[in-house]
């Protein structure tokens, strides 16, 4: 278990900037809109011939032409997880207001996540490697394929000097990145960029989450990915994530930040127990500890983003802890990435944008495609809902027993 | 193989393989201008120099890549390689 630091030492840490690629939207606004619309990203995989392989639906990012947004040396040597955050970021930068050149490089740190890295360069390479040898590949292979590759250059980009690194545990990391740019902003660094952005859609990406199990069989894009639903069969895999601007309130107000989207206000995370030990899995505590972190009631948070697996036994799970907590029916529940698919490590770091958004507008985005399942007592939101958000909670399972929680707040103006 | 190893020739495999700094137009005079200057840093040239390699059949010594190389040194250090007569 680890949680924030401890109480004395609690500087405000704020959301001053948003950068966003999703199936469905390319940038914040468009995003934003497509997600309070219902409009999904998910369909046929058309990135390589996919018709011979189980699973055939994805989140696919439209329309990204790298090309015209990064530089011909970048281009050589990026994975396309890595042009997705390299733009992300552009824009999460622009989105605060925040000049890097104009701030000391040692000011300003990057600490992302990252799933499973560059698989499609790492494809194109090794695939040289084995049809022609060894001087076919990529000297670009030594770093594009890497997880921390994604922090490197956009720290290379923008000066970016500070703390940075990568943390990599499955979908939960995209919180727990975060959670670690939080501390290295408690520890003194005004300014870090945040969260993730995830691309493997191409056939040696594709085979590997195939193996990982619970990849959606169905054929038809609104009935493949439907958690919470009694027809739940697994998920749909999607590109993208967000990038989040993230400092210390003070340097924010100092410089006259444009605007505050709202406070990371607590985190934890919890490792579940050994698979049939008998013992409750890690999420319930996770979610009790980022409350506490954030010195919050469960009656205060008005919105669960939820973790979302769509599968029948991880979503009862996800259901109980949050029943558990906070009661049957008793908060808001939505899964806004049914219109995305799971993206891994970028998922969280885009609900945490969203729930900014959330609370930006007052309005919970909606779960699509799907019936609530009686049985799990949750309130999803299956279309638009207005109402005032102060306080949502975003949750974060990954692969091996990964729980996280995070509580995002509105800060009064 | 190839016979001769030219400017454009260069120019390409710059561009095929490290790509292009905006800041920077291969198609000015660049002969005398370290590829340090152009933007090309150690990697890009580890690049560059494999591509030669592949694509001409030729070995470039490790001794090769100095700070201070240019493509008019470099050309003249394949030219030589192509014709059989180390560059002087």
């Amino acid at each position: 278990m680890t949680t924030g630091t401890p109480a004395g030492e609690r500087t405000t840490v704020v959301v001053t900037g948003l950068g966003v690629a999703a199936p469905n939207g390319l940038g914040l606004d468009r995003y934003w809109s497509a997600t309070l619309s219902g409009d999904s990203g998910i369909g046929p995989l058309e990135r390589f011939a996919a018709a011979s392989y189980p699973a055939r639906l994805a989140g696919e990012i439209k329309g990204f032409k790298a090309e015209e947004q990064l530089p011909g040396r970048l281009l050589a040597q990026t994975d396309r997880m890595t042009r997705l955050a390299l733009v992300s970021a552009d824009w999460a930068l622009a989105d605060a207001g925040v000049t890097p050149e104009e701030t000391a490089d040692y000011a300003m740190g990057v600490i992302t996540a990252s799933h499973s890295g560059g698989f499609e360069f790492g494809q194109r390479e090794l695939q040289a490697l084995w049809s022609k040898g060894g001087k076919y590949v990529s000297a670009y292979q030594s770093f594009a394929w890497f997880y921390a590759v994604n922090s490197g250059q956009i720290s290379i980009r923008h000066g970016m000097r500070g703390p940075s690194g990568v943390v990599v545990s499955d979908q939960a990391g995209g919180l727990d990145a975060v959670a670690q740019a939080r501390r290295q902003i408690r520890k003194g660094t005004p300014l870090v960029m945040s969260g993730a952005v995830d691309a493997s859609l191409c056939s040696w990406g594709w085979v590997a989450q195939l193996a990982g199990g619970g990849l959606s069989t169905s054929d038809e894009p609104e009935r493949a990915y439907l958690p919470f639903d009694a027809d739940a069969r697994g998920y749909v895999p999607g590109e993208g994530g967000a990038l989040l601007v993230l400092e210390s309130a003070g340097h924010a107000r100092e410089r006259g930040a444009g605007q505050i989207y709202g406070e990371i206000a607590g985190y934890a995370a919890t490792f579940d127990p050994a698979p049939h030990s008998g013992r409750e899995p890690g999420l319930r505590r996770a979610v009790e500890l980022a409350l506490a972190d954030a010195d919050t009631e469960p009656d205060a948070i008005d919105v669960v983003f939820a973790d979302a697996a769509g599968l029948p036994e991880p979503d009862r799970l996800e259901a109980e802890a949050i029943s558990k907590v906070f009661g049957p029916r008793r908060v808001p529940v939505t899964a806004p990435k049914t219109m995305t698919g799971r993206l891994y490590s970028g998922a969280a770091p885009l609900d945490l944008a969203t729930a900014c958004l959330a609370i930006r507008d007052g309005v919970i985005p909606p779960t699509v495609n799907i019936s609530p399942a009686d049985e799990y007592e949750l309130d999803v939101v299956t279309r638009a809902r207005r109402r005032p958000v102060r306080s949502a909670l975003v949750l974060a399972r990954g692969h091996g027993g990964f729980n996280s929680a995070m509580v995002v707040r509105a800060v009064p103006a | 193989m190839p016979a001769d190893f030219t400017p454009d020739d260069l120019k390409r495999i710059l561009r095929e393989g490290a790509g292009t700094d905006d800041a920077v137009d291969l198609d000015t005079d660049i002969l005398d201008t370290a590829f340090t200057a152009l933007g090309y840093e150690s990697l890009a040239m580890l690049e560059t120099f494999g591509r030669i390699e592949r694509e001409y059949g030729i070995d470039l010594a490790e001794d090769t890549l100095t700070d201070d190389l240019t493509p008019r040194r470099l050309i003249a250090v394949i030219t030589g390689q192509l014709s059989g007569t180390p560059a002087a």
